[in-house]
């Protein structure tokens, strides 16, 4: 796996291998050497900070030199294409380059230009592959299993990359996944990809073991997707009443940032099913495994 | 001007019932004589046509050749080589060129300029809408005086329908279709690629069918209202053809046209992130291609039309989302026909059917017409390549694909535009083998 593009054109046995040495490294294994003194850019063309500050602890924790390099500071600012961004930086010689980009499809056309692995940290609204493997890894060690769960996703999912990965991921781990949310944020054709798709919130959370909350986007309001956040939370946010139709043992997920009383009461986020600091102990681990990954096969 | 003699072709002429082994003789810029066994005039250049199409000269009626504003994309020139390239003799010039075709300076400018090029043949398209704005109509009257052969905002859709309604009012009293590029933008707005499954799982901003549908059905009731003629451009889906196909049962004067690509490619292609397969209308489900292919064979569909839209490299290699919109198709436009129809329906469809529609003088070839004529090899096997493209830009989805069927020989007004069969070099022996 000389790339993570996505979640999608990896197989079932690459996945497992890469969360079996997250798990390892999550518990205290010595990362590999060959990362080691190689160099890594993060090159972040969209605000970030969790997962920028994921990769790059991630990246230090395997003695890797990491670069930043993000949108306020990059040169597209002065009118640089991507690709040439791209160029310049493997010019340089990274072993790695992590790529998030507002463009679905653009770590997929840098790869076909540059040396270097890349890895993908979030594309416009196609793919988020360490989120979802951090997902699943966290949801793993919680429930022992992935296969034969339920796992609930609530929310934007029209505009939902971390939603489009766990479909994948989930699927290919063999749960079951339910997406909810209003018909306006449901993409078209979401079932082709397994899902099992409701358009009230309450059915899908029946029986859930997992429920994993995204993010409504403010600017969703203005693209009229939803009238208003009072209405949106009123009859789309979970929280303490609703989150009862789950099971008794389900836990919570978030992938942040959270927008506290849209989507997720503060009640539920900080209560006792909620994993979603777990999450984020877990994606340096992940991305760890990733980077140690994706270093060797090239 | 030279004398052609081109032997032994089977000649598909569809507006005069015509396929039959025949000769055809060119001379002063006419077609002189068709028959069988035709001597071959003193000093004449001969084209074996054995085995190969001889027809009129193809007729696209739908071409962005960015002259005048954006000549680094095209030029007429090269565009009127590309079409050539292509076998087309008469291509219909879209009017949003910068400034846009929308008063008789503009129709003047690419007259004249296609007229010193003396390339094919270049009918432009005039605005509805003053600078495509959508807002007040262009002088109908003062286009169609300077000589063009249709009105169209193509690339933006007339969205507010009073001003469609007297668009179509106006435009009868000049007998001008009203040509619409049928895209609702509010519902398609952002949409880079066609809804469902395949964008949803490429993560591509999409736009429903419904965008280009909703345009369709508007239109056809202010047709009934207006009694106007109305022409789809680059129709995509099966409920468009669906209701064309519909209105013209009732005899609405209601014609339609298809692009090559859409009779070729699905929205799969789209899922590689390749910009070149990004074009408005977005590439539609494989359903959309079998209902296309079904309305062309049975006549809802009167042209297969290139919508050839060239971009340079740099608003191609850019992010999906972000890059341009269009492909170009004038030279790849005869193999897909080749390939989805019978040959007589491939060429009716990029002769008469165009021709008919824009009632243009073209896409036949009686004796003593002006010889717009090309040989068309149906078993010519070529691979589509960059440097092997006459237009400016080489933004086709089509690069590194190999086509079966090529022209061979484009004659347009008796000059010989396009010779890849080397009648030019061929020694002519005159009736007793004298040159």
């Amino acid at each position: 796996m000389k790339h993570l593009l996505g979640i999608e054109p990896v197989d079932t046995a690459t996945l497992l291998a890469i969360l079996d040495r997250a798990d390892a490294i999550h518990e205290g294994a010595r990362p590999a050497d060959v990362v080691a003194g190689r160099t890594i850019v993060n090159l972040f063309m969209e605000p970030s900070t969790r997962t920028r500050t994921s990769f790059e602890i991630a990246a230090k924790r395997l003695r890797a030199d990491v670069v930043n390099v993000s949108e306020s500071f990059s040169s597209s600012k002065k009118g640089e294409t991507l690709l040439d961004t791209a160029r310049n930086v493997d010019a340089m010689r990274p072993a790695v380059i992590v790529l998030r980009h507002a463009s679905s499809g653009s770590p997929a056309m840098i790869a076909k230009h540059v040396r270097a692995s890349v890895v993908n940290a979030g594309d416009g609204t196609h793919e988020h592959p360490t989120q979802a493997l951090l997902d699943c890894g966290t949801i793993r060690r919680h429930k022992k299993r992935v296969e034969g769960l339920t796992v609930t996703i609530v929310g934007d999912i029209l505009h939902s990359r971390v939603a489009r990965s766990n479909l994948h991921a989930l699927g290919k781990l063999g749960a079951t996944v339910r997406v909810a949310g209003p018909r306006s944020l449901l993409p078209r054709g979401v079932e082709a990809m397994g899902a099992l798709v409701y358009d009230r919130i309450e059915p899908a959370l029946e029986g859930a073991d997992v429920v994993m909350v995204l993010r409504l986007q403010q600017e969703r309001m203005s693209g009229g997707y939803v009238p208003s956040l009072r209405d949106y939370s009123r009859f789309f946010g979970v929280n303490a009443k609703n989150v009862r139709a789950a099971k008794h043992d389900a836990i919570v997920m978030h992938p942040g940032p959270i927008n506290r009383g849209v989507e997720l009461t503060s009640d539920v986020a900080d209560g006792p099913r909620s994993v979603i600091l777990d999450q984020v102990a877990y994606g340096v681990s992940v991305r760890m495994a990733v980077l140690e990954k994706v270093v060797a096969s090239s | 001007m030279q004398t052609i003699h081109i032997r032994g072709g089977r000649l598909i002429d569809p507006r005069q019932d015509v396929d039959d082994e025949l000769d055809v003789i060119v001379q002063d810029g006419r077609v002189a004589r068709i028959g069988k066994g035709l001597d071959t005039p003193t000093g004449a250049l001969l084209c074996d046509a054995r085995g190969k199409i001889v027809a009129p000269g193809l007729v696209d009626l739908h071409a962005h050749l960015r002259e005048p504003g954006e000549e680094g994309k095209e030029t007429i020139e090269t565009g009127s080589n590309a079409a050539a390239s292509g076998g087309f003799t008469t291509v219909c010039a879209m009017p949003n060129t910068t400034p846009p075709n929308d008063c008789r300076a503009i129709t003047m400018l690419i007259r004249t300029r296609a007229r010193e090029i003396g390339g094919v043949r270049v009918l432009p398209i005039g605005a509805i809408t003053r600078g495509l704005l959508g807002e007040h109509l262009a002088d109908f009257g003062e286009l169609k005086e300077a000589g063009v052969v249709a009105l169209s905002d193509d690339g933006k859709c007339v969205m507010n329908a009073r001003l469609m309604r007297r668009a179509l009012e106006y435009g009868r009293s000049f007998d001008l279709p009203i040509v619409q590029h049928a895209e609702d933008h509010n519902l398609s707005q952002g949409g880079a690629m066609n809804e469902g499954a395949t964008a949803t799982r490429a993560g591509i901003p999409a736009q429903p069918a419904e965008a280009e549908e909703i345009i369709v059905a508007r239109d056809l009731i202010l047709v009934e209202m207006t009694g106007a003629r109305y022409h789809v451009a680059h129709a995509s889906t099966a409920r468009t053809v669906a209701l064309v196909r519909e209105a013209k049962s009732r005899g609405l004067p209601v014609t339609c046209e298809v692009t090559p690509h859409h009779l070729m490619l699905t929205e799969e292609a789209c899922a590689t992130y390749d910009t070149h397969t990004k074009m408005y209308p977005p590439l539609r489900t494989q359903a959309d291609v079998d209902a296309l292919v079904a309305a062309l064979a049975d006549g809802t569909i009167d042209a297969i039309a290139t919508d050839h839209a060239p971009h340079s490299k740099n608003s191609k290699q850019v992010e999906f989302d972000c890059a341009a919109f269009g492909v170009i198709g004038l030279e790849t436009a005869l193999p897909v026909a080749l390939a989805v129809l019978s040959p007589r329906d491939a060429i009716e469809r990029l002769t008469w059917g165009p021709a008919r529609t824009f009632k243009l003088h073209a896409g036949t070839m009686p004796e003593g017409s002006i010889a717009d004529v090309v040989v068309v090899d149906p078993d010519f096997e070529w691979t589509v390549a960059a440097e092997d493209i006459q237009s400016k830009s080489k933004n086709t989805p089509f690069l590194g694909r190999k086509m079966r069927g090529r022209a061979v020989l484009t004659v347009a007004g008796g000059q010989i535009l396009c010779d890849r069969c080397e009648v030019t070099r061929s020694m002519t022996p005159g009736p007793r083998g004298v040159v």
